[in-house]
């Protein structure tokens, strides 16, 4: 049995699983490396960094719902450089790929940051979080305007060098797969999709939001649905190896994904089950496929039967 | 060294501590001891029942309060669904547990040391006088709404010296706060030490004391989290530029890796 993942194309993207974490969830690794052999994981999805440090917003800013959570975090980060001088030396990356998640402002910046990112050997791939404002074009989220997003592909590309460049869509549009569509036209190499999904809660009692921010992302169980129905949607639209997202907690949710087309998967929320959860998911995998007799997740992938 | 472990736990026993208007609202959940090598006092572990379901996924922090060769005990009031559900956890129940998390009160051996303790916030403290070497050197003033007895003073005053103030009305919390200004004072005057842990308006108080008298002062915050592990970036606190921690950056410190406890003149409270 293998559980090998290469993804087609030209990225050179493989993975000794199809397990990855997701970014926001998993830190930037060192914190879950006491709970578990990092470099046992298909690859891990660092935190989103920009080009400079930011603050992020004001607290609270998570807040649990039913079977997920709210957070709007902000993006806080302590920076490209930061994370290149301290964080990344200390990741096996030469066991395990390594992927950043960058976010910015306008395209310049997307590919100011990726020309930074493409030449650190440790990095595996850059993802690209697209459900931003482009303060140049009047806050417009860059993930919901399939122009806005091929530009900041376009960008992403041109600095990325060899660095296989993998988009994360939102799934806050009308219709996901033309953004797809528009970022694989812009020369992406990969597509992982969903982002969080817009929500946000509040207290009846004390009549405030239950984050500052008031509006945040939704992750976890609760949006699976709506993560598998946007993967097989964006699986079918493009030819570019997908992965997916959304309230992975289980190795059949895992399977799910494959199913409807994903080459790999990431964990998010999950993560904060336990510490050790994505550790516990690979081998929980390679039990799953054992007793379902699937020898090849080449095989199973996109045999869905309609 | 990491020396944090992820596991599975049999609940010993989940006993009710007191009764407000006849309810069980405090428990002192107890615990088979995790294989630890060390842990210290202000730490603390995130524990998620194994029965529960992914309807709520997060884990919920908790201060240790007690270790013993057999037994791990929190201590915890209902306040939330989470807290609710915990409150129904019964002896031979499974646990999944992480920790010892955060980073620990300042032990000075020697040091005069002022315990200030609000309601729940009494927990981490109790493990501080169990563990301190020279507890002679300890005094605690607690300051609670609830009955005493849904609190665990008794086994706190029979190892330091401790006063306990019941606050039935405003007046009563004006007292308890002239109180504790003077006392920081004088152990401000003494260079002493000043721990504190409880409500957050309570800790914006000793924090305002503190930097009034300049005593050096510790407070322990009880932030929501998800991870526990500094990930989640769930439980920040803003800082001051007298924040020294390393990876501390853009102005902000997660409470579960940096604190809970932090000194008082490098945290600003004004978003708990």
């Amino acid at each position: 049995m293998s559980t090998n993942v290469t993804l087609p194309g030209s990225t050179g993207l493989q993975f000794k699983n199809p397990i990855l974490t997701a970014s926001g969830t998993f830190g930037y690794g060192v914190e879950f490396a006491p709970y578990g052999d990092l470099t046992t994981l298909g690859g891990i999805v660092v935190k989103g960094l920009s080009l400079e440090p930011r603050a992020g917003n004001p607290m609270p800013r998570i807040a649990e719902t039913p079977c997920g959570m709210l957070n709007a975090v902000g993006l806080q980060n302590s920076g490209v450089e930061n994370f290149i001088t301290e964080k990344l030396p200390k990741l096996p990356t030469e066991q395990l790929p390594v992927i950043a998640n960058i976010y910015a402002c306008d395209p310049a910046e997307f590919g100011e940051l990726t020309a930074v990112l493409a030449a650190e050997e440790g990095i595996a791939a850059i993802e690209v979080n697209i459900s931003c404002p482009n303060v140049q074009e009047g806050g417009i989220l860059f993930g919901q305007d399939p122009q806005q997003a091929a530009r900041v592909t376009e960008a992403v590309k041109k600095a990325a060098g060899v660095k296989p460049v993998i988009i994360k869509l939102s799934p806050n549009v009308t219709d996901i797969t033309t953004i797809a569509k528009a970022v694989e036209g812009a020369g992406a190499n990969v597509i992982s999709c969903i982002n969080t999904l817009s929500g946000m809660g509040v207290d009846i009692r004390k009549r405030k939001p239950l984050i500052a921010n008031v509006i945040g992302g939704l992750s976890g169980p609760a949006i699976k649905p709506v993560a598998l129905r946007c993967t097989y949607q964006v699986c079918k639209a493009v030819s570019i190896p997908v992965i997916g997202m959304g309230g992975i907690a289980s190795a059949e949710d895992v399977l799910e994904f494959i199913l409807v087309g994903a080459h790999a998967v990431q964990v998010g929320t999950a993560n904060f089950l336990r510490p050790d959860f994505s550790f516990r998911l690979v081998k929980e995998l390679e039990e799953l496929m054992e007793q379902m007799n699937i020898t090849d997740l080449e095989e199973y992938r996109g045999s869905l039967q309609l | 060294m990491h020396q944090e472990q992820c596991t599975t736990l049999t609940v010993l026993d989940n006993v009710p501590f007191g009764t407000v208007s006849g309810e069980n609202l405090f428990f002192a959940l107890r615990i088979e001891r995790p294989e630890w090598a060390d842990w210290q006092p202000g730490q603390f572990v995130m524990l998620r029942p194994e029965g529960w379901a992914l309807d709520m996924m997060w884990a919920r922090p908790f201060s240790i309060c007690r270790v013993s060769k057999r037994d791990l005990v929190i201590f915890f009031q209902v306040v939330g669904r989470g807290t609710k559900r915990l409150a129904t956890l019964k002896t031979g129940d499974k646990v999944v547990l992480w920790g010892p998390l955060g980073t620990p009160f300042a032990v000075e051996d020697k040091t005069p040391t002022l315990l200030l303790a609000g309601g729940i916030g009494i927990a981490p403290l109790v493990a501080y006088a169990q563990k301190h070497p020279q507890p002679w050197n300890l005094h605690m003033e607690f300051g609670h709404r609830m009955p005493l007895n849904c609190y665990p003073f008794e086994s706190i005053n029979e190892r330091i010296t401790a006063a306990n103030h019941h606050e039935r009305s405003p007046e009563d919390l004006a007292h308890f706060l002239d109180l504790i200004e003077t006392s920081i004072a004088e152990y401000a005057e003494s260079d002493g030490l000043v721990l504190a842990c409880g409500p957050t308006p309570f800790l914006k108080a000793v924090q305002a004391f503190a930097a009034k008298h300049n005593a050096r002062c510790q407070l322990s915050l009880e932030n929501r989290m998800a991870c526990g592990v500094g990930a989640c970036l769930g439980c920040v606190t803003k800082t001051t530029e007298k924040m020294t921690a390393k990876g501390v950056a853009a102005g902000r410190a997660q409470a579960c890796e940096h604190g809970p406890v932090f000194w008082a003149d490098q945290i600003i409270l004004d978003e708990e």
